[in-house]
C-alpha cells in the first residue's frame, strides 16, 4: 500500500495542462514550410520522396501523402523545403492538405478545419469513437492509444474510444484499407448509428501512403462514404489527433 | 557441399548456393534440425522462370551446442536450395517431423501452390479471398463445449485478427488464430520500390529493428560502409526502442489485470523514452533516423546529457513500480502460472525472442551473431531463469529494460571516441558489379525477437526478392498453446504478455 502511494507521489502531475497550446520539441517534423524562390528544379527531392507527395514548379507538398520522413529536406541543397514543429495539421477538406509556398502556420490553422454548427452543437462535450485498423502498421494505433494515457488524457474533453460501434458517434480509420479488411470495415461502419462521422487518421488512411501502389489494398470504401476529417501524420502525433478533434467539435474562441 | 555457410550481414553469390533434390534436402534438414539442433529461419520460394520454382532454405546455427569453452561461439546460417520443375506440385511435408516448419510450409504453399503432403493444417495463412469468415476452423462438439469468436476488429485500438476459442466450460481447450487481415503485399512492394519509409511502416512498433535490418542488408549487397559513429547511434536506437516498447508492455499487462496504477506509471514513463527518441530523430518511434550509409541525425553532447538524465529517471520509476507490483499478492496471483509455455514446447515450436527466453530458450541474435561492438563494449549474454508464464515474460521485460538502459549508457560513453566521424557515408552506390547475383541475410534482434531479412538481386544488381520474417511468424502459435487450459478471461493477459505483431506477420 505504502509502496503504491510512493509510486504515485513520485509521478507528480503528468498531464499536459493546456493541450491546445502544448509545446512541441523543435525536432518534430510537422507543417512543411516551402520557399519556391530557393528551388532550382533540380528534382532531387522528387527522386527520394517515397510517396510522390511532392510537386515542383511551383513547389507543393501534399501532407495527406507525406510520411514526414524529411528525406526531401535532407537532400535539398538550397533550403527550399523545411518542416516546422507545428502539429495542428488536421483538415476537414482533402484539398487543404496540399501545402504551397503561401501556407503559413496561422493561415493553415485558420482555414483547414471548417467548424459546423451541426457538429459543435451536438459533439462539443462528448464524442465517442470506434477505431478500425485496416492495415495499419501499429504506429498510428500506438499513438491513438497514447492519446488516452495520463500525459495527453484525451478523456477529460469527453473524447473516448469505445469498444462497440453501437456506442460510437464516428469511425476512426487507420491503415491503407487492405482487401482483407474491406468487409469488416464496412460492417463496422454500418453498425455505427446515424448520424456519424468518419475520420481518416494517418498518411496510409488518407492516401494509401507507402502502400498506395499495392495490389492488396482496396480503397473503394472511401468512394462510397463521406469523410469528415483528415488527420495527417506518420504516425499521427497524439497532440495532432486531440487538437484536430477539438478544433472540429468545438467553437473557436 | 550441400550447404553454404555464411555469417550475419554477409552475402554470397546466388550461383554458389547448392541446389539439392527435394528429398535430399528434406533429409538434410531433418538431420541438421533434429541432430545438430539448428532451427529454420527462412523457407521460401522464388519464381525461377518457365514455370519453375526455386525453394531457398536457411537454417540458423546459434552456436548454442558448442562447448562453453569454445573460442568461436559465433553462430551463422546454412543456406541451400531446391528446384521444383514445372508440373511438380507436391513434396512430403516437414511439419510432421519438425513442427516449427508449419507456418513456413503454409506460406510456401499459399504463394506457389506446391503442396506439402500430409501437412496437419494446411490452412490459409494470409489470403482470405473477400475477407469474410470462410476460414476452415477446427470444430469441437460435446455437452460443455462452446466457441467464442472474436475479431477481426477488437475492443481496443489494436490491429485486426480473428481468434476462435474452443472452450470446455470456462477453460480454453484450443485457440485458433486466423490472420491475414493486414496483408498489404509488402514483399512485392519491396522489390518494386524499396525504401526506408516502406520498411519503417511494416511493423510500426519495430521501426528501428526493421530499418536496421534493411540498411544492413542493402549496405552488404551494395558494399557501402558505415562509420563507427553511425553504427553506435543505430545500436543505441535499437536499445531505446526495446526499452520503450517493453515499458509500454508492462503498462499493458498492468492494464489487463486492472492494476491501473501500473498502467498509468508505465504509460507516462514510456513517454519519456519515446520523447527522447523524438529529440534524436524528429519522430517518437525513430522514423527517419536510419538511412542507407548511416543515420540522418547527429546526436549532440547536450542531447546526450539530457537523455542520460531522463534514463536515470526512467530506470528508477520503472524499478519502483515493478518492485511494488511484485510484492502485491493480487498482481502475482494473476501473473503466476498463467499462460505457461514449457521449455520443450518453446523449442519444439521454434519460438524466438522474449517469448523463447522467458521459457528458458536462450536465443538472442545480438549475442548469437555478434557484431564488433558486443565484444568491444563488453555486453554479456545472460540466461534468464524463466518458467514460461506471464510472470516470466513480465519480469524478463523488466530485466531487458534495465539491460538496455545500461547498454545505451555505455554506447553514449563510447560515442565520445568518434566525435569527429561523419554520421553518413553518403549515398554513393558502388558499381552494380558489386551487387549482382547476391543473396544477403541480416538478422536483427528487435524487442520482440529476431527480425530476419533476406534480399536477392539479379545480374544487373536489382532486387528480385525480398523476404521478411517477423518474430511473430514463429510466436503466434506459441500464444495459441499458452492459453490452453487457461480461463477465456485470461486471454487478453496472455496476449499482451506476448504482444505479437499482426502487420509483421501478415506483411
Amino acid at each position: 500500500m505504502f509502496d503504491t502511494l510512493k509510486s504515485r507521489i513520485f509521478q507528480g502531475e503528468q498531464f499536459i495542462k493546456d493541450i491546445q497550446n502544448a509545446p512541441m520539441r523543435e525536432q518534430f517534423r510537422g507543417l512543411p514550410i516551402l520557399k519556391n524562390s530557393n528551388c532550382d528544379n533540380c528534382k532531387k527531392c522528387l527522386s527520394v520522396c517515397p510517396t510522390g507527395a511532392l510537386n515542383i514548379n511551383p513547389l507543393k507538398i501534399d501532407i495527406g501523402k507525406c510520411t514526414f520522413c524529411g528525406a526531401c529536406k535532407n537532400i535539398c541543397e538550397r533550403n527550399a523545403i523545411n518542416f516546422s514543429n507545428f502539429y495542428k495539421l488536421t483538415s476537414s477538406k482533402r484539398e487543404n492538405l496540399v501545402i504551397d509556398e503561401r501556407t503559413t502556420e496561422e493561415l493553415f490553422y485558420k482555414t483547414a478545419v471548417e467548424v459546423k454548427k451541426e457538429i459543435t452543437s451536438v459533439f462539443s462535450k462528448s464524442l465517442k469513437l470506434r477505431q478500425v485498423s485496416a492495415g495499419g502498421c501499429n504506429g498510428c494505433e500506438m499513438e491513438l492509444n497514447a492519446a488516452s494515457n495520463v500525459n495527453f488524457d484525451m478523456g477529460r474533453f469527453g473524447i473516448d474510444f469505445v469498444a462497440s460501434p453501437r456506442h460510437a458517434d464516428g469511425l476512426v480509420i487507420t491503415g491503407p484499407i487492405t482487401k482483407n479488411m474491406v468487409y469488416a470495415l464496412e460492417d463496422c461502419y454500418k453498425a455505427v448509428p446515424d448520424p456519424k462521422i468518419v475520420i481518416l487518421c494517418g498518411t496510409c488512411a488518407i492516401s494509401g501512403g507507402v502502400y498506395q501502389n499495392s495490389t492488396e489494398i482496396d480503397r473503394s470504401f472511401l468512394e462510397k462514404y463521406k469523410v469528415d476529417l483528415y488527420i495527417p501524420g506518420c504516425p499521427v502525433h497524439p497532440l495532432t489527433f486531440i487538437n484536430g478533434i477539438l478544433d472540429y467539435i468545438r467553437e473557436r474562441k | 557441399m550441400n550447404w553454404i555457410k555464411i555469417k550475419n550481414n554477409t552475402k554470397v553469390n546466388l550461383n554458389d548456393i547448392p541446389t539439392l533434390d527435394i528429398d535430399d534436402l528434406r533429409n538434410e534438414i531433418i538431420s541438421l534440425v533434429t541432430i545438430d539442433k539448428m532451427r529454420p529461419i527462412a523457407f521460401f520460394g522464388k519464381d525461377w522462370g518457365r514455370g519453375q520454382v526455386k525453394l531457398f532454405v536457411a537454417l540458423a546455427d546459434d552456436g548454442q551446442n558448442k562447448p562453453a569453452a569454445a573460442s568461436d561461439k559465433e553462430g551463422g546460417f546454412y543456406i541451400t536450395s531446391s528446384i521444383f520443375h514445372a508440373g511438380i506440385k507436391s513434396y512430403e511435408c516437414l511439419t510432421n517431423i519438425i513442427p516449427s516448419f508449419h507456418n513456413f510450409e503454409r506460406e510456401f504453399f499459399e504463394e506457389f501452390k506446391i503442396e506439402p503432403l500430409n501437412h496437419p493444417w494446411l490452412k490459409p495463412l494470409r489470403k482470405m479471398g473477400d475477407g469474410k469468415t470462410n476460414y476452415p476452423f477446427f470444430k469441437m462438439e460435446g455437452d460443455e463445449i462452446h466457441e467464442v469468436a472474436v475479431g477481426p476488429i477488437h475492443a481496443g485500438i489494436i490491429e485486426p485478427g480473428h481468434f476462435r476459442f474452443m472452450c470446455n466450460g470456462e477453460n480454453v481447450y484450443h485457440l485458433e488464430i486466423a490472420l491475414g487481415y493486414q496483408h498489404k503485399g509488402v514483399e512485392n512492394l519491396m522489390v518494386q520500390a524499396p525504401s526506408n519509409q516502406l520498411i519503417e511502416s511494416i511493423a510500426g512498433d519495430s521501426v528501428i529493428a526493421y530499418s536496421l535490418a534493411y540498411s544492413n542488408i542493402m549496405e552488404t549487397v551494395k558494399g557501402i560502409s558505415v562509420s563507427n559513429k553511425a553504427q553506435l547511434i543505430r545500436k543505441m536506437a535499437l536499445e531505446m526502442e526495446r526499452a520503450a516498447i517493453h515499458i509500454g508492455d508492462l503498462g499493458a499487462i498492468s492494464g489487463d489485470i486492472a492494476y491501473l496504477m501500473g498502467a498509468s506509471v508505465f504509460g507516462a514513463t514510456r513517454t519519456l523514452v519515446i520523447n527522447t527518441m523524438l529529440e534524436f530523430s524528429g519522430s517518437r518511434f525513430g522514423r527517419g533516423l536510419i538511412t542507407l550509409g548511416g543515420v540522418n541525425f547527429d546526436i549532440e553532447e547536450e542531447k546526450i546529457k539530457r537523455a542520460l538524465k531522463t534514463l536515470d529517471k526512467v530506470e528508477s520509476d520503472v524499478t519502483r513500480m515493478v518492485k511494488t507490483m511484485l510484492k502485491n499478492s493480487t498482481v502475482m496471483s494473476r501473473l503466476e502460472k498463467t499462460g505457461t509455455i514449457s521449455t520443450e514446447r518453446a523449442q519444439e515450436l521454434g519460438l524466438v525472442g522474449i517469448a523463447a527466453r522467458a521459457s528458458g530458450v536462450n536465443l538472442d541474435s545480438r549475442f548469437d551473431y555478434p557484431d564488433k561492438w558486443i565484444k568491444e563494449l563488453n555486453f554479456k549474454k545472460e540466461k534468464f531463469e524463466g518458467t514460461g508464464d506471464v510472470n516470466s515474460r513480465f519480469q524478463l521485460r523488466y530485466k531487458e529494460i534495465i539491460d538496455s538502459i545500461s547498454m545505451v549508457r555505455k554506447i553514449f560513453e563510447k560515442l565520445k571516441e568518434f566525435k569527429n566521424e561523419p554520421v553518413n557515408s553518403g549515398y554513393e552506390v558502388l558499381s552494380k558489379e558489386n551487387s549482382k547475383d547476391s543473396f544477403a541475410i541480416s538478422v536483427v534482434e528487435g524487442w520482440r525477437g529476431e527480425v530476419v531479412h533476406i534480399a536477392m538481386t539479379d545480374n544487373s544488381g536489382n532486387l528480385t526478392r525480398y523476404k521478411i520474417k517477423d518474430p511473430s511468424f514463429n510466436n503466434w502459435y506459441g500464444l495459441a498453446l499458452a492459453v490452453r487450459n487457461n480461463g477465456v478471461s485470461d486471454f487478453p493477459l496472455c496476449n499482451k504478455s506476448f504482444n505479437l505483431s499482426y502487420s509483421g506477420f501478415d506483411l
